[in-house]
């Protein structure tokens, strides 16, 4: 029911868009389709996107031909430093200026919120791909967005249940005190709840955290089977390197890395790592497809990708295909023709964007694997489980977005 | 009416300062009212509140001798104040917003001055920057900031609930208005008997003393006045960008002003606001080209080379070559 | 089970050792920046640089030279504690005659450059430093699990420490400095090479914060902004055991490791911000600090 509901609704976005698009004499602003890619470039979320995002979405580019109904793509780029105010100023100087019409990357959930808020109602897409907030497609959706690779949702309802379902039923959180370590840590407490489990104690520490030893040996006190881990980037690496060194997992405890990437697994290495459960998006070594892209992609970075990376090629090449379809670059209408059907490529697996705005695509449920199992440098998880599209994200039911007809 | 002739030539040449003075300053006026029409008005309105608050900071350290290292924190006050404000009572209008933002950047301004001022150099730097850490705390904590998300979706409004301000070039408008006034604050401060004493105490402290100037009631006045123009920066930057984050609060902000006053020349009137737009454009322009990630390394160097061979500024080196060549 | 304050004795004692241990490691920081301020009145903004530069050179030591650990911790210092004195002698020494404000500007700028060059090579994920084999495992100490390597991090931080203070306040060489640092005309005249004393003890200096980034290394991931965090609280320490003051900000050091170490189990959201709070009552109550001297 849901289903047709969807099909009806956005058969008639795509005809009301069309007929914007057609009435307009222009079909392709400026005669150019210009994707404008924001990311941080230079700060601790600089190697889950940065410039390897940006190298993905060239090579989205290049692989699409490099024009669109015979208009050249244009690309450029900005750092946006983690920083909300950095992020949207140089977004609204894109629309006043450089009439962008994609903006992509995104990474701290503060930057995408701040730069959505800014194009709610403009002619300008926006699909982010590295951010964790929910709250990104939920209170705070707009008919200007997608939100594509993963969210806070699915890290809690794949790695939370899937730890509770194998015995771990005690948990204590390290969240980062913040928005997205609080939706985080709450999202994470409901799933626990539901599946029978018990969050015995939560500590909130300040973000950025160097130091955590003094949070892991309250963690070793509370007595619990899991200290889940409520934060991204470098606080994870540090209270993983700290845990190892306190010895956690020989005494008995196991952590669960709610927001853990590619990179942060590479760069911490596989002793301190091993064994960790963990939800991801994709993984380059899934299958045929993903290891033939990845292998391309790592021939030009000398770097495996993050599902991040591997997402922003994916949608760059998705909303190019939507802008030849529906030949132009109207927010509305681009929006309108990718939502039309389903998504399936080397990146997503039985996705679909629906009417908020999310990306919902099977996820991942993976395991860190042992030094001894692996055979190469980037060789590092093993996939367990598959969690369909559709148990993966919030259900609409729940959704708060005003797109949404509850 | 006094006529030429009785004139000492020390007159004339005040006279003939003064002149040049209000012709710079009318050129000025005309440049900043035609910008828009060359340049993106965004940009402009960015450098215009930096420049306000590079001044107000530039009060402090270049005529009371001041270094403070915790000028975010009145900036971030201003800031949020007027986002809150706005965001929650939709029928205010911005200039009032704005004064609420400033009027709490100066209750937080005499409270961290009476706390720090009759600390010098070093010390008074450190409890400052003290200070503005506990504000950075307060702001992440606070339920109503948004924390890290930053506040957002602050509505530009109608001026005097008359001129819409969501069009660029009348938002320019109003921001060149307001740095018009803070700048003639400072102006009239600096050139006023109370800007005589100021200097007094930085260039000899116990001598001012002995004159029997209460030099701490001197500092206090103008630490307030500091703080609140840096409100008022921030204020009118919240209403500009339509959101407040913690950026303007942490103490790499506080090091930012210190970078664009000692580039452009501490103690003088027009340095921080050249420091302010050659920081800001940096910034904006580096951000976007290939040397992007080098941002930092850049202004590292700068601040070096600052230090070492332009401790004057650019404006102040530039007055030294017109005092040496038209003397 | 025994509680204090609402928290078990057992963690409580653990987080007392914690405690204890970062405190010995904010010690030996800004022992270093007492150091350079007491005796040269440089305001060293590069110091959380040069900390990070020397958990970086063990780093990039042991991956291209094979450099080991032991080898590390005794040759880096040595190296960037160098690298510290073509700072001092090429660059900070042209500004000596100014206000400490321009030090701590030129400080600020180079500080800016390391760690932004470092970041366009390295990124900021870090990467992880191998315990030494001899100090891997832990000590069951009844009421916690300590890692051997915190133990000795302890250890060295406090036999460093103690050996800087007593150099420069009991020894010939430290009154010659002290001295020469007070009055360098005088000590010139006495035929002692004054410049050269600058330039070694801003060395020095510099090599302390070298010696605790290869301590740092196998603890924390070693990354280019590793410093800059960390940098500002040991600034804080060093304001208020007294700017200058080699044992204030030793003991200084300790008390705000447990301080912190406490914060973190009452109210860790606060943990960052404490220290602040602690200056700002110490400067109010005592204005030159707990161990300063009024100037």
């Amino acid at each position: 029911m849901t289903f047709s509901k969807k099909t009806l609704a956005s058969s008639i976005a795509l005809a009301a868009a069309t007929l914007m698009a057609s009435g307009a004499q222009a079909q392709m602003s400026n005669d150019e389709v210009r994707i404008g890619y924001l990311a941080d470039m230079s700060g601790t979320y600089r190697d889950l996107a940065g410039p390897g995002g940006l190298e993905a979405l060239m090579m989205a580019v290049e692989d699409f031909g490099g024009t669109v109904n015979g208009v050249p793509i244009e690309v450029f780029s900005a750092d946006d430093r983690n920083s909300a105010d950095v992020g949207a100023n140089t977004v609204r100087g894109w629309m006043d200026q450089e009439n962008v019409d994609l903006v992509a990357g995104m990474v701290a959930s503060s930057v995408s919120i701040a730069v959505t808020k800014l194009l709610d109602g403009t002619d300008t897409l926006a699909i982010i791909s590295g951010s964790a907030a929910s709250s990104i497609t939920n209170e705070h959706c707009t008919p200007n967005h997608i939100h594509y690779v993963y969210d806070t949702y699915p890290l809690a309802n794949g790695t939370a249940k899937a730890v509770v379902e194998q015995g771990g039923d005690t948990w204590f959180m390290l969240t980062a005190d913040y928005a997205f370590g609080h939706a985080l840590e709450s999202d994470v407490t409901k799933v626990v709840e539901e599946n029978g489990g018990e969050v015995v104690g939560t500590i909130r520490h300040p973000f950025p955290t160097n130091d955590f030893s003094s949070y892991i040996l309250q963690a070793q006190g509370s007595g619990a089977d899991i200290i889940g881990l409520a934060n991204a980037g470098s606080d994870t690496v540090n209270a993983i390197t700290t845990a190892s060194q306190f010895g956690v997992v020989q005494a008995g405890q196991q952590l669960a890395g709610l927001l853990i990437f590619l990179n942060d697994v590479h760069a911490l290495g596989l002793e301190k790592t091993q064994g960790l459960l963990l939800t991801t998006g994709w993984y380059w070594d899934m299958d045929d497809e993903s290891r033939e892209w990845a292998q391309r992609y790592y021939e030009r970075t000398e770097r495996m990708p993050t599902m991040v990376q591997a997402g922003i090629y994916s949608s760059t090449m998705n909303y190019l295909e939507a802008v030849e379809a529906a030949d132009t670059d109207n927010a509305a209408a681009v929006r309108a023709q990718m939502a039309d059907g389903p998504i399936n490529d080397f990146f997503a697996r039985n996705g679909r964007i629906r009417e908020d705005g999310r990306m919902v695509h099977d996820m991942y449920l993976a395991e860190v694997k042992s030094p001894e199992e692996s055979t190469g440098e980037w060789d590092l998880y093993n996939i367990q489980a598959t969690i369909p599209a559709e148990e993966a994200y919030r259900p609409l039911s729940e959704s708060q977005c005003d797109l949404v007809n509850n | 009416m006094a006529t030429t002739q009785q004139m000492t030539p020390a007159m004339q040449r005040q006279r003939n300062a003064r002149l040049r003075r209000n012709t710079l300053y009318l050129v000025l006026i005309v440049i900043g009212l035609l910008a828009p029409l060359a340049v993106y008005p965004v940009f402009l309105m960015k450098v215009l509140c930096f420049a306000l608050f590079a001044c107000a900071f530039n009060l402090l350290l270049g005529y009371a001798g001041l270094l403070s290292f915790g000028h975010a924190a009145f900036l971030a006050t201003g800031g949020y104040f007027t986002g809150i404000m706005l965001a929650s009572y939709p029928g205010l209008t911005p200039e009032l917003g704005i004064l609420i933002g400033t009027f709490a950047a100066v209750v937080l301004g005499t409270f961290f001055g009476v706390l720090s001022i009759r600390r010098q150099g070093i010390y008074f730097a450190m409890v400052t920057l003290a200070l503005a850490q506990m504000m950075f705390f307060f702001f992440i904590q606070a339920p109503f900031t948004g924390g890290e998300d930053g506040l957002h979706g602050v509505p530009r409004g109608e001026l005097f609930g008359l001129i819409s301000l969501s069009n660029n070039f009348s938002m320019y408008y109003f921001v060149l208005a307001v740095f018009v006034i803070g700048f003639a604050i400072i102006q009239r401060t600096v050139h006023s008997p109370f800007g005589q004493v100021l200097k007094a105490i930085r260039e000899n402290e116990p001598r001012a003393v002995s004159l029997g100037y209460n030099v701490d009631a001197y500092k206090l006045v103008a630490f307030v006045l500091s703080a609140g123009l840096a409100g008022l920066a921030g204020s009118t930057k919240t209403v500009v960008f339509q959101l407040a984050s913690l950026t303007d609060a942490h103490w790499h902000m506080s090091g930012e002003v210190i970078l664009m006053t000692l580039l452009g020349g501490v103690g003088t009137l027009f340095g921080p606001v050249v420091g302010a737009g050659l920081v800001v454009s940096l910034q904006t322009q580096l951000a976007q080209s290939p040397l992007g990630n080098w941002v930092s390394v850049i202004l590292g160097l700068i601040f070096v080379v600052c230090v070492l061979s332009f401790r004057s500024g650019i404006v102040g080196e530039i007055q030294k070559m017109v005092r040496k060549n038209f003397k | 089970m025994t509680m204090i304050f609402g928290v078990p004795l057992a963690v409580f004692m653990g987080q007392l050792m914690l405690g204890l241990i970062n405190g010995a490691f904010y010690a030996l920081l800004s022992l270093g920046l007492a150091v350079i301020f007491g005796l040269l009145k440089i305001v060293n903004f590069a110091h959380g640089a040069q900390y990070m530069l020397g958990a970086f050179a063990a780093l990039l030591g042991l991956q291209y030279l094979g450099l080991n650990y032991w080898m590390a911790l005794l040759l880096v210092p040595l190296v960037v504690g160098g690298l510290g004195m073509l700072i001092e002698r090429y660059l900070l020494r042209r500004i000596a005659h100014l206000d400490h404000l321009y030090g701590l500007l030129l400080t600020f700028g180079l500080a800016l450059i390391f760690e932004g060059s470092l970041i366009n090579f390295f990124g900021v994920s870090g990467s992880s430093y191998p315990t030494p084999a001899a100090l891997q495992g832990g000590l069951n100490l009844g009421f916690m699990f300590l890692p051997t390597y915190r133990a000795w991090v302890l250890v060295a931080a406090l036999v460093v420490c103690l050996g800087t203070w007593f150099i420069i306040e009991r020894t010939r060489l430290g009154a010659y400095l002290r001295a020469g640092t007070e009055n360098s005309a005088l000590m010139q005249a006495f035929g002692v090479n004054v410049p050269l004393l600058i330039t070694l003890t801003y060395g020095f200096g510099v090599a302390l914060a070298a010696f605790a980034g290869v301590l740092a290394a196998p603890l924390y991931p070693v990354s280019p902004t590793m410093g800059s965090s960390l940098l500002i609280v040991v600034f804080a320490v060093v304001v208020i055991g007294g700017m200058g003051s080699i044992l204030g900000a030793i003991l200084t050091g300790l008390a705000m490791g447990l301080i912190e170490g406490l914060t973190k189990v009452y109210y860790p959201e606060a943990a960052n911000t404490v220290i602040f709070l602690v200056m700002i009552l110490v400067l109010l109550l005592r204005p030159a600090g707990l161990f300063g001297k009024e100037a």
